[in-house]
């Protein structure tokens, strides 16, 4: 599938957002009210907008983009929206209060951070629910997200937050197990991604065309010379090289700086922890815009079998 | 019921108007409806165009390119107005002028030549389809220097045909869709018959029928067909005659056909040495002889009462003896040389294909026979109660045609339908109106070339035998510039286009002062050796002058062959002019209809872009008649005859009663002939832009020799009396040429042209490798390359179309996967391939449904950068490429430094396929494809986007 | 409204194509785009149109495959894709805005442009690749089966067929009721054992493909021989006057 830079951006930075805006619903501490409260409320809310916002740079009609909450009956990408406004809504007066009375109602907390993961699971689900693209249709998709979403909250909590504890936990440590089981969780889905394969699903030139019966199909001729709506979107070919680079790069900058950024961090104290917390969110949301860029490039649509 | 759906308009408006006129998008000529629909300025606009359902040739159906009319018609290429050039040739640097200007330099320059020396006009158009108009202007004006595209299209194609029986493929006959049992399509990418052949096709599948594909290439029609025989290149009259071999073996022949229909049982003069030796044994009064069957004593061939032999000796008086036709068939065929075993590994046919098929071809003929019950006289006067076919049909084209050895190559097919009894039967090979017309009824080219005075009649023409060539008053040096009907090519029955430019350039045989040309794209995709066309275009004499002083070119799109002219009349589109598809020129009948069909504007050019300022091209023509007083254009007091060319098709009259047109003449209730019809062509365009006559019942199989159909024929004009046609197993008039040659007779050819006369003009097809092929070492050129037509494009002219661009806006090269493996090659590679002439840089696609020596692309995707409007880095230009710069028009020099044109011998045939060629891999693995040349300068900028239909949506 | 409708009349409008007669001429595609780009969901954009990169948007597009058996040599077939109009269409339940529907009476799946925000989603979801972002106007396009035509009353009736059917010339395209089991395309479908792209997507197509017919192959046998002229009675030209004789 086409890398598109705006729904790369959407998926790591609403991701992040709603992680955040459901650590800060499930109430780890934060500052008590003020300029504090209000940048924390400002970033978790704003990465979510953004990531919004960005996703609708992908649409050719944006200015009609409010229609695509309609069909929460049976579309993800509808009940996304729904998640996602109801969830911001709540968060809104969640944060309404917050910043300007200090108090932080805890069951509205509770709900932001039930539709916070909702609306995670629903994006995910867009893409978890297609069976064109075998790799992501997986309840590892899903997984994935939400890990990868609670992470970067925790990551940013623990960024924003004056704490160093939250349900007798110590925050870097927090960030660890939880970078751990996202990466964990990403692992598996690679190597699921190896064995999704359109073949193993039973799908290949053969079944595609039906042509399969008579012998080896192969495309000779494509419809056009040049490049079509379908080639440019879903018929994306990348080096396997560059692939493992990217791997790479995901890994090191997304796993393994803030891993150990959280280990350090362990071991430090107020604000220089709370520093080397900063750094480990802005390697993992580093390493996930890599491994964002290849959960799309590396997925095989259905399609390609045409081309 | 319970369903609820939304709104939805079910009857949208689609169009004001719907216009009936021809489709021009190639030269199939279909019947098309445009619908008109007010645009956004309130102009008349296309909304859509479908086929014409009524119409004889495509029935209702519509191919891409038709169906791409509306691009075309629009495109941003489009000439608005004549021009100037101002800049150095080949640049595109022009001015624009107004037409009184551009009409009065034309008349300036031709006129000076019209009284001087006519023939320093070379007149040759392209794709023409008013070649009856055009030839008729040139023969006017006294120039013998005209010709159409046949010369390097497929004029051995329609010569082959002509001189065997009277009718050819090409777009003169079809096979019988309806009832052929077995049909075998040889070397066809697309063809004229565009939509006929796919129609055709579709009723055979239909039928359940069987379909073979000859062809080193198994794509299009050869993909559908039910056996692919992947041949090589140039080698079918092997592989037919090999056919032929097993047939006559195995007494599959259709005797009483020969004996009633063909020269077999004509005694041939067996004098070995004699100057009559070959030639057919005529009596005193000049009567041909046949001999009697029980006594062998001569008697005349018209005898009804004789039963002729087809074999043994027959001695005249003097000690001559003579041979019939048919044993010298048999015992040339017979021969081991043509057995299947011993062709296999030249034509890469299997032995037992071809004995395979050999045998469907029997059975489909002699076991399926099919008999139509409908009376028909013959025009001996017999009567036969039933029609009786032999249901197995042929079709071919430029695969076999486009090779030096084409003409024999067409021959040897026309042989093997005749052997079978399949020519005009049912279930065979059917001519279409006015088909069959053999040689004799045919014209004769005419030379001459007097100040101020027309050609006794028309340049282009069918040569009986070598008394018919044009020479210069020595007697050996061509007439004409192209060198037709001289010993390079003596059956050059359409002239030789592709040898107009390099012979001008040359100034051999003379040199021309105007070369003025139309719709011919000839320094880019229509030429040979296109760099070297275009350096020709450009050279300049010692003083600075162009070696081809004067160069006027209509075209109505900014091609690459405008950026050479001086000065350019740019002509209308398809939907803005008259045009005239006459039974005088190229038919476009079927079978069973004698039909002719106009072109008219269904938009005036004025409302469909601002400043549009272009006039028809035949308007234009008549105009310039006129203005040099040509006769025949010109009333008594020097006025125009014709206002337009409208006119001119419905009061020209070809000869008394016969015009262009042939429906709806005198007071519009006589068809074929009749006085002209003031209100004819409002009659055509009434009746869907067409008129069709139905042939009777009883003349519509054994046209050869039908008396019902030289009767209707005569009644509608075809012909003006009865038309004997025998069929040429052997081909006296061939072997004519070989006794010139031989030395035998006058007039003789240059001692260099001997050996190659004598080896080509054979009376019997024969078959010789081809001369490309047989000039270079197969061992560094060890591979052949051809083009082959996309559907979806026509020849250049496609390129601007916003919507065919995107299907082709370049070209691979396919290469056999063994060629790929054994030269390290994979997909998408750059390749460099070349030839002994040229080489090329192109990107490589592996292939393996292909002849295995054989690699090909799709002709004419190339273009020249800048050319046609479009970007300078347009896909066509740094993408695609012409094979075009790896042939030659001239082959290889020989041990004594002659080199021949790289034509048929015996019709100047341009030699297409006969290309050899070596592959390797590029050292460098970047594009663009080369060569590459300097842009040629847009005529106008093309816009970004479209969104045509926009303004209907609201 | 963009979930499948629950009520249908059992009507399942769609195309027939014939892989054994489609030669790849194009003229469907072009005939489809010329008609549509007029018509219902109009324009078809095209994009650098006359420049280096031209894209549009086209609702059927003709593919053309190699198929290497393994005894026999390399075929080609041409093969025309368009919508397949099917019964679980995923492109319809995807769809977050209702544009994209599916409609009860006859099956046809369409795209409601003036609700359509260009997501994309709907062609992702599509494992055909039946759908295409117009690049210009950055909507979904999708073929239409024609529904302006089908039903127009403007025009004749024998023309209430798809532009790319009538247009066919190797009339390798067959339109009709694939829910009625006697209708044509029906029968057509049956005999010549038509079938389904990709059934393991469980989309359920009702466009159905008719596979190209068994080739005869150059090493196929000959099934019988038709006896030598020659052995019979002396010759090639000993059975000529045995064969004249007998007319
Ligand atoms: N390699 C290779 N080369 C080949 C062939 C091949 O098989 N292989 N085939 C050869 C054959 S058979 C042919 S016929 C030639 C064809 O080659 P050309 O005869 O050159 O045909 P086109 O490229 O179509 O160009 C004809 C010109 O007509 C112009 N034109 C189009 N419409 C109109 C109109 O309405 N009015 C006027 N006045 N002009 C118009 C176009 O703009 C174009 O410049 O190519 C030959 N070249
Ligand atoms: N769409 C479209 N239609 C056209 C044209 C066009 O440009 N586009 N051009 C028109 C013109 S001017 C012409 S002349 C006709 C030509 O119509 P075609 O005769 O169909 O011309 P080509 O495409 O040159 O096809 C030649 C075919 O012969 C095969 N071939 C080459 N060498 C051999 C051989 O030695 N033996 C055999 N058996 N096959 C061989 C090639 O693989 C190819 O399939 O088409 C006309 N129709
Ligand atoms: S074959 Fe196509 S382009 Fe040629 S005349 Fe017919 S519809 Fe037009
Ligand atoms: S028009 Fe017919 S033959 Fe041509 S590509 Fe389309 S389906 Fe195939
Ligand atoms: S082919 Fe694709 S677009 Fe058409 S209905 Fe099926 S899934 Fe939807
Ligand atoms: S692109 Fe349009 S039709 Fe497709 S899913 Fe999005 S809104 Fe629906
Ligand atoms: S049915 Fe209509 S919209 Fe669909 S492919 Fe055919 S012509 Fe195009
Ligand atoms: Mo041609």
């Amino acid at each position: 599938m086409h890398p598109a830079v705006s729904v790369i951006f959407f998926t790591v930075t609403s991701g992040a957002g709603f992680g955040f805006l459901a650590m800060i619903g499930l109430g780890v501490p934060m500052p008590e009210s003020g300029p504090g409260a209000f940048l924390a409320c400002l970033v978790a809310g704003g990465l979510a907008v953004m990531g919004l916002i960005s996703s609708t740079f992908h649409l050719g009609h944006p200015e009609r983009a409010w229609r695509a909450i309609s069909q929460w009956r049976s579309s993800w990408l509808s009940r996304e929206g729904v998640c996602a406004i109801i969830t911001l809504v709540l968060f809104g007066f969640y944060a309404l209060f917050w910043v300007f009375f200090g108090e932080r109602i805890a069951p509205l907390g509770i709900l932001v951070a039930i539709g916070a993961a909702a609306t995670v699971f629903t994006t995910s689900m867009i893409y978890a629910q297609l069976k064109t693209v075998p790799v992501w249709n997986t309840w590892m998709t899903p997984a994935c997200y939400l890990a990868f979403s609670l992470t970067s909250g925790i990551l940013f909590a623990g960024a924003f937050g004056h704490w160093q504890s939250f349900a007798g936990l110590s925050v870097p440590l927090l960030g660890l197990v939880a970078l751990g089981c996202a990466w964990l969780m990403k692992l598996l889905w690679w190597q699921n991604g190896g064995r999704a394969t359109l073949e193993a699903m039973g799908s290949d030139t053969g079944t595609a065309t039906g042509l399969g019966f008579l012998g080896t199909v192969r495309l000779l001729e494509k419809p056009h010379s040049g490049q079509n709506y379908l080639t440019k979107e879903m018929v994306h070919r990348i080096g396997r090289k560059h692939a493992a680079k990217l791997r790479i790069i995901s890994l090191v900058l997304g796993a393994a700086l803030p891993l150990a950024l959280c280990l350090l961090a362990m071991f430090a104290t107020g604000a220089a922890s709370q520093f080397l917390l900063v750094l480990a969110v802005f390697g993992l949301i580093a390493g996930l815009f890599a491994e964002r860029w290849l959960f799309f490039a590396e997925a095989r649509h259905a399609v390609s079998l045409y081309y | 019921m319970g369903v609820h759906d939304r709104d939805l308009d079910r009857s949208p408006h689609v169009s004001d108007e719907i216009r009936k006129t021809t489709c021009y998008m190639c030269a199939c000529r279909c019947g098309i409806n445009v619908h008109i629909r007010k645009g956004e300025d309130g102009q008349p606009k296309v909304r859509y165009i479908e086929g014409n359902r009524d119409h004889p040739v495509n029935r209702g159906v519509l191919c891409a390119k038709g169906s791409a009319g509306i691009m075309q018609h629009y495109s941003p290429a489009r000439l608005m107005k004549p021009m100037k050039r101002v800049g150095p040739r080949g640049k595109g640097e022009f001015q624009e002028i107004e037409w009184e200007e551009a009409l009065s330099l034309a008349t300036e320059w031709l006129g000076e030549i019209r009284s001087t020396d006519p023939r320093k006009l070379a007149f040759f158009t392209g794709r023409d389809q008013s070649q009856s108009m055009t030839g008729w202007w040139a023969q006017q004006f006294g120039t013998p220097n005209f010709a159409a595209h046949g010369g390097f299209c497929s004029v051995n194609m329609a010569a082959g045909g002509i001189y065997t029986f009277g009718g050819a493929f090409w777009e003169f006959g079809s096979p019988d869709w309806s009832k052929s049992e077995l049909f075998m399509i040889f070397g066809v990418a697309e063809d004229h018959d565009s939509n006929p052949i796919k129609l055709g096709l579709a009723e055979m599948k239909r039928r359940g029928k069987k379909i073979v594909g000859v062809n080193p290439v198994r794509t299009g029609y050869n993909a559908i067909a039910d056996e692919w025989v992947g041949i090589t290149p140039g080698t079918d009259g092997l592989f037919i005659l090999s056919l032929i071999h097993e047939l006559l073996k195995m007494g599959k022949v259709d005797l009483d056909y020969l004996l009633r229909y063909t020269n077999a049982p004509w005694l041939v003069i067996d004098n070995p040495g004699g100057a009559d030796h070959g030639l057919i044994a005529r009596d005193k009064d000049g009567n041909i002889l046949v001999a009697d069957r029980k006594t062998m004593k001569a008697k005349k061939a018209s005898d009804k009462k004789v039963k002729p032999a087809l074999k043994g000796e027959c001695k005249f008086a003097r000690g001559k003896v003579a041979r019939p036709v048919f044993e010298l068939l048999a015992n040339k065929y017979l021969s081991d040389e043509f057995s299947p075993e011993n062709v296999t590994e030249r034509t890469g046919v299997p032995a037992d294909q071809i004995r395979r098929l050999a045998n469907e071809i029997a059975e489909a003929a002699f076991e399926k026979e099919i008999v139509i019950e409908q009376p028909w006289t013959d025009v001996k006067g017999e009567k036969h109660d039933k029609m009786i076919g032999r249901p197995v049909s042929f079709h071919a084209m430029r695969g076999i045609s486009a090779h030096s050895n084409g003409f024999q190559t067409c021959r040897a097919l026309h042989l093997l339908q005749i052997l079978v009894g399949s020519i005009d039967c049912p279930g065979g090979f059917r001519f279409k109106p006015p088909y069959p017309r053999p040689v004799h009824a045919q014209p004769k080219p005419h030379g001459g070339s007097v100040a101020n005075t027309p050609l006794a009649g028309p340049p282009l023409g069918m040569p009986r035998g070598p008394e018919d060539l044009l020479f210069q008053e020595d007697g050996v040096t061509p007439q004409r510039i192209d060198r037709a009907y001289s010993w390079d090519a003596p059956l050059s029955a359409h002239g030789m286009m592709h040898m107009v430019i390099s012979n001008a350039h040359a100034r051999d045989p003379y040199p021309v002062d105007v070369l003025f040309m139309y719709m011919a794209n000839m320094s880019w995709n229509s030429s040979m050796n296109s760099r070297g066309v275009m350096q020709m275009l450009e050279a300049r004499d010692e003083d600075g002058e162009y070696v081809i002083p004067k160069i006027i070119y209509a075209d109505a799109y900014n091609s690459e062959m405008v950026a050479y002219a001086d000065l350019v009349l740019p002509d209308t589109t398809y939907l803005e002019r008259h045009d005239c598809i006459s039974l005088l020129d190229r038919p476009i009948c079927e079978p069973d209809v004698m039909a002719d069909s106009i072109r008219w504007p269904v938009v005036d050019p004025a409302t469909q872009a601002d400043g549009r300022d272009v006039r028809g091209f035949q308007s234009v023509l008549l105009d310039l008649g006129a203005r040099l007083g040509l006769p025949g254009m010109t009333n008594e007091d020097g006025s125009a005859k014709y206002a337009d060319y409208a006119d001119y098709m419905a009061n020209h009259e070809r000869k008394p009663g016969v015009g262009p047109l042939a429906g709806w003449r005198g007071n519009g209730d006589s068809h074929g002939r009749g006085a002209p019809n003031p209100r004819q062509i409002d009659a055509y365009i009434e009746n869907g832009g067409f008129f069709e006559a139905h042939i009777p019942e009883n003349a519509r199989y054994f046209k050869h020799a039908n008396q019902h159909w030289q009767d209707w024929a005569v009644e509608m004009g075809l012909q003006d009396g009865p038309v004997e046609n025998v069929f040429n197993l052997y081909s006296e008039a061939m072997r004519k040429f070989q006794l010139c040659a031989e030395g035998k007779a006058e007039p003789q050819p240059p001692e260099s042209h001997r050996q190659r006369i004598i080896d080509a003009f054979d009376p019997l097809p024969v078959w010789y490798p081809t001369f490309e092929g047989t000039q270079i070492s197969e061992e560094e050129y060890p591979y052949n390359a051809l083009t082959q037509r996309p559907a979806a494009m026509y020849h250049s002219w496609g390129s601007q179309n916003a919507w065919l661009r995107q299907i082709h806006g370049s070209n691979p090269m396919y290469v056999p996967s063994n060629i790929c493996d054994a030269e390290g090659l994979e997909d998408g590679d750059w390749a460099l391939v070349s030839s002994y002439h040229g080489e090329i840089r192109v990107q490589v696609k592996r292939m393996k449904a292909v002849n295995a020596n054989t690699m090909w692309t799709w002709n004419a995707i190339g273009k020249r950068s800048g050319a046609w409007n479009l970007d300078p880095d347009a896909p066509e230009a740094k993408k695609g490429f012409l094979l075009n710069h790896l042939i030659n028009e001239l082959l290889p020099p020989k041990g004594d430094g002659m080199r021949w044109s790289n034509s048929d011998p015996v019709t100047g045939q341009a030699a297409w396929f006969d290309l050899k060629v070596k592959i390797r891999k590029a050292p460098d693995q970047e594009g663009p494809t080369a060569p590459q040349f300097e842009s040629q300068k847009k005529s106008r900028t093309a816009p970004v986007n479209v969104e045509y239909g926009k303004e209907w949506t609201k | 409204m963009t979930s499948l409708p629950t009520e249908t009349t059992g009507k399942k409008l769609g195309l027939v194509i014939d892989l054994d007669t489609c030669v790849g001429c194009h003229a469907c595609v072009v005939n489809c785009k010329e008609w549509n780009t007029g018509g219902y969901g109009a324009p078809l954009g095209d994009e650098d149109a006359y420049g280096a990169d031209p894209v549009g948007s086209w609702l059927n597009r003709i593919h053309t495959f190699e198929v290497t058996p393994d005894n026999a040599p390399a075929q080609i077939v041409h093969f025309p894709k368009s919508c397949l109009h099917c019964e679980d269409a995923p492109c319809v339940t995807v769809c977050p805005t209702g544009a994209s529907y599916k409609r009860g009476e006859d099956g046809i799946v369409l795209v409601d442009e003036s609700m359509c925000i260009g997501c994309g989603l709907c062609a992702w979801a599509c494992p055909y690749g039946a759908r295409e972002m117009d690049p210009v106007e950055n909507i979904m396009k999708k073929c239409t089966l024609c529904v302006d035509r089908i039903y127009n009353e403007n025009i004749p009736e024998v023309d209430r067929v798809p532009a790319c059917v009538r247009t066919c010339p190797a009339q390798a395209r067959h339109f009709g009721d694939l829910g009625d089991p006697e209708s044509d395309v029906s029968k057509l479908v049956a005999e010549r054992g038509g079938m389904d792209l990709m059934p393991e997507q469980g989309t359920r197509p009702v466009n159905k493909y008719l596979p190209p017919r068994p080739k005869t192959h150059s090493n196929t046998p000959l099934s019988k021989q038709a006896a030598p002229a020659d052995k019979a009675s002396g010759g090639f030209l000993g059975w000529l006057d045995s064969a004249l004789e007998k007319l």
